[in-house]
């Protein structure tokens, strides 16, 4: 028992258990808390602790990645957008009709999923467990492996895929101002001599004398 | 410890976001973010298979959906810095500009 307690198969159930009790808790406060902030704030729990539980899978290469893009790019937009905004939370007690008929969604698909797993999938799943690396597998090379020869079109593809994504939001936000003093290019240079200069006719002026001297 | 638990842990964390997205009338934002929490459910699937089945192609796969999710993210942002910049409020409920 003592020796079950002390290896390291039960340290890998504990840390499972431990790590997906905070993501669900994090994942309800972020459906649930008034105050945006919070919510960002609890969204960026629950990446670190997905992130956790896949270091356990030995998925060290996307466990590092979802740190790096999501709690480290994502999040931070998500907390710069919601600071930028000044949002003004207005309180609502009691449950709306929508509340009550997500909630009744919600509660059919969990019943739904519960029982295409315990039913149907037991005898289809892959029951054993995790399949042991040797010691120096590298994830990282098996991913970068996959990725740069069997899928290095759908690589490409998807760096299009942000670039289009990084001109679409430069372009939305973008604001055009009309009390902006700025100096046009175009009509610079098509500029003419006759617009420049206007000769004007006019008597001449006579000078103050104030000194009163003739 | 089996892939079953993985798979329940993604099922309830699908299930909890798209409550989120019921439950929530006050602000988009938070809809954005249920929509990222769905994905990340998704992911934790696509990998937990990838292992048990000792296939990398499902890792590849989440790399892929984390790429579109970023650019989802980017684009779903903006378009509500926009919709502020109009209506100056962010509530589920004023925007219904489009009803029919």
């Amino acid at each position: 028992m003592i020796e079950y307690l002390l290896s390291g198969e039960f340290y890998q159930i504990m840390l499972f258990y431990v790590y997906s009790a905070i993501l669900i808790g994090a994942a309800l406060a972020v459906v649930t808390m008034r105050n945006s902030i919070y919510s960002a704030l609890f969204l960026i729990l629950c990446f670190f602790s997905a992130a956790a539980l896949w270091m356990l899978l030995e998925a060290e290469f996307l466990a590092l990645t979802l740190v790096l893009v999501y709690v480290g790019a994502v999040m931070v937009l998500f907390l710069f957008v919601i600071m930028m905004l000044d949002i003004k939370v207005k309180a609502k007690s009691g449950m709306s009709n929508y509340t009550k008929i997500g909630l009744l969604v919600a509660l059919i698909m969990a019943i739904e999923m519960i029982l295409l797993l315990g039913k149907k999938l037991v005898g289809v799943l892959p029951q054993d467990d995790l399949v042991k690396h040797a010691q120096g597998h590298s994830n990282v090379n098996e991913v970068a492996t996959s990725l740069y020869m069997k899928y290095s079109l759908p690589f490409e593809l998807a760096s299009v895929v942000l670039l289009v994504a990084i001109i679409a939001a430069v372009l939305l936000t973008l604001r055009r101002r009309d009390d902006y003093k700025i100096v046009n290019p175009e009509s610079q240079v098509h500029v003419k001599a006759k617009d420049r200069m206007r000769v004007v006719k006019m008597d001449a002026e006579r000078g103050n004398n104030i000194g009163g001297e003739e | 410890m089996s892939l079953i638990h993985y798979l329940v842990l993604a099922g309830v964390l699908f299930v909890i976001s798209i409550a989120g997205i019921f439950i929530n009338r006050r602000n988009v934002l938070i809809l954005l973010m249920s929509i990222e929490l769905m994905l990340l459910s998704v992911n934790i699937n696509f990998i937990a298979f990838s292992s048990y089945l000792n296939d990398v192609q499902g890792q590849v796969f989440v790399f892929f959906i984390l790429t579109v999710a970023a650019a989802e993210a980017a684009i779903g942002l903006a378009i509500l810095v926009v919709i502020f910049r109009q209506r100056k409020s962010l509530e589920v409920d004023n925007l219904n500009e489009l009803k029919g």
